[in-house]
């Protein structure tokens, strides 16, 4: 997720965007009238309409034309409707590429979740070091995806990796991590849990700061252990920041490409292939950039990611209101 | 909870971290060792022989690289204030018509993937010629960290104490002038930590410098490590020391702005 994440785990920011706020007199606006306004917002929307707007009508434009590279120079390329598309949704690798974002995506967000989770709920009570601690949980988010993506190949790495040179001293014979398509996709995984752990761990740490201390203290009153308060206290009272944490990951580990990139390129035998890959590599992963189906498939990828955009800011929203 | 403070906690928390932070170990220990010695099984937990041929690499083939990422960085946290920082006053301070909509657009814009997004640039830069400079990289980079610039100062800035700024109207300040003299200076903590992202992102990027300067003369160290990989496999000690020098913006964030981080982390996906 990363932010790049990741990164990957890149957190989304999201400073309350339909928190009400005080309507002012009109006309009372501080230094003047709405053009002043505008003025000042001119840069930003002249920014989003130059590099947003544009590079996506331009994918766009890619992905209902034939652009070759001769047609890219020379900017004749055939308009052929809807034809990439077909072509991507009805390629064997469609299926294969689905179902790897799909495994790739759970399979991240699920142990991110749990063991940030479990780490929040550990640093909640302030130990000795415990910020310091904390603090140091952040380092894999922070680092550039090359850097951890390079590290753990090489941990990774069949021959001469520390991970397979650890596990042959329990007798595990060597695991080719990221050159069997059996173990490749569990690598990249592990690599992206490992990057969004902090992500989880943050997030998960502030919404536990919101749950008033007097609740524990009831409820170990009352003779319920640590287990049980987790069950009745934390876990309920923690779900809102859970579903916006386990969301706003989705949407982040969905178009992640760096660190699969780096490791495995979406090989063997595309193994690790998910959609933003596949595209990814259609477009410049090759010499020859193939950019109109790569095109189509970023297309159909900002679709689904958007989908659970909007779930996610309708829940945020939701949850201001309440 | 001061009252009991158990040392057993502190003892786990230390082996909780000691593992999470294995592979950054790993990667120092690796980029100290010999490179006859990277191919030991089992390897050398620890760098009890260190050489520095690794970074002896770094400082020949990657300095200019460093050089690029740090002009690349510096341009996009440039780019990212001077544009998010008046348009979040207008939309917090200056009722904008349509701020709200602006709010909604920024934040499905943070949700569109960067393959896609180099696409588009890549097309566009194509024709303009634009493609493998260090121009083209601030401007894309550039789009990861705007949205994020405006939603954080624009969050800040409406909680900004409303007198103030009716103060410094009368004793007539334009809208301008409060901006600069008024907003910005109490907005500095949201600068900086709008600054330190929008340079981190930039320093790591990797999709947009992979696809929009490929063939440039003027590398980021993040492709740097990329080629690296491909070409030279034997080296590891090479790469990993390139990592390690790649970290250090890391690391003095984490070090001098670790509540900045924390804060931008945090910005808004719970509210407080």
């Amino acid at each position: 997720m990363t932010i790049s994440a990741a990164p990957a785990v890149l957190p989304a920011p999201d400073p309350k965007p339909g928190a009400p706020r005080p309507r002012r007199p009109k006309g009372g606006g501080l230094g003047g009238s709405r053009w002043v306004a505008a003025a000042f917002a001119a840069p930003l929307l002249v920014y989003l309409l130059a590099f947003y707007a544009y590079p996506l009508i331009r994918s766009i434009d890619l992905s209902i034309h034939d652009y070759n590279v001769r047609a890219f120079v020379q900017g004749n390329a055939e308009f052929v409707g809807l034809k990439n598309y077909i072509d991507v949704i009805s390629s064997p690798l469609f299926g294969q590429a689905a179902w790897n974002t799909v495994v790739f995506v759970f399979g991240s967000l699920i142990f991110q979740y749990v063991l940030g989770l479990a780490l929040a709920v550990f640093f909640r009570s302030n130990f000795r070091l415990s910020g310091i601690l904390r603090a140091l949980f952040l380092v894999p988010w922070l680092l550039p995806l090359i850097v951890s993506g390079s590290a753990w190949a090489w941990m990774l790495n069949s021959d001469n990796g520390i991970v397979n040179s650890f596990l042959q001293a329990f007798g595990i014979g060597q695991i080719n991590w990221l050159t069997s398509p059996d173990t490749s996709m569990i690598a990249v995984i592990i690599a992206n849990i490992w990057l969004g752990i902090p992500f989880n761990l943050v997030i998960l740490y502030s919404g536990l700061q919101n749950i008033s201390p007097d609740l524990y203290e009831a409820a170990a009153l009352d003779g319920a252990g640590p287990w049980r308060q987790f069950w009745s206290i934390t876990f309920p009272l923690l779900r809102p920041v859970s579903a916006i944490t386990l969301l706003l990951g989705l949407v982040y580990t969905l178009k992640v490409v760096d660190i699969i990139w780096i490791m495995t390129s979406g090989g063997p035998a595309n193994s690790t292939t998910t959609l933003a890959i596949w595209s990814y590599r259609e477009a410049f992963g090759t010499g020859q950039p193939d950019l109109s189906p790569a095109a189509a498939v970023g297309n159909i990828l900002i679709v689904i990611a958007l989908i659970f955009g909007f779930i996610y800011l309708r829940m945020q929203r939701r949850q201001e209101q309440s | 909870m001061t009252a009991r403070r158990p040392w057993w906690k502190t003892i786990l928390g230390v082996v909780f971290t000691a593992l999470m932070l294995f592979p950054v170990y790993w990667m120092l220990n690796v980029s100290f060792t010999k490179t006859e010695d990277l191919r030991l099984s089992p390897p050398h937990l620890f760098p009890t022989d260190p050489t520095l041929e690794g970074y002896a690499e770094v400082l020949r083939q990657q300095l200019p690289n460093l050089g690029t990422s740090l002009l690349i960085g510096l341009g996009t946290v440039a780019l990212t204030v001077v544009i998010a920082a008046p348009a979040a006053y207008a939309i917090s301070l200056l009722n904008l018509r349509g701020g709200r909509t602006l709010n909604f657009v920024l934040l499905v814009a943070q949700m569109i993937p960067g393959v896609v997004m180099a696409m588009g640039f890549y097309a566009i830069y194509v024709r303009l010629g634009m493609l493998n400079s260090v121009w083209g990289l601030i401007l894309a980079d550039s789009t990861v960290a705007v949205p994020f610039g405006v939603l954080l100062f624009t969050a800040f800035m409406s909680g900004l104490p409303r007198e103030l700024l009716q103060a410094a109207r009368i004793d007539g300040a334009n809208a301008w002038r409060t901006f600069t003299s008024v907003v910005m200076p109490l907005s500095r903590n949201s600068a900086i930590t709008v600054a330190l992202f929008a340079f981190l992102w930039a320093w790591s990027d990797f999709v947009f410098a992979s696809t929009l300067a490929r063939n440039s003369a003027l590398k980021p160290v993040t492709l740097g490590i990329y080629s690296y990989i491909g070409n030279n496999t034997t080296q590891w000690n090479a790469i990993m020391a390139t990592a390690v020098v790649a970290s250090i913006p890391a690391a003095i964030l984490l070090v001098v702005a670790q509540r900045y981080v924390a804060a931008g982390v945090t910005a808004g996906a719970v509210k407080d």
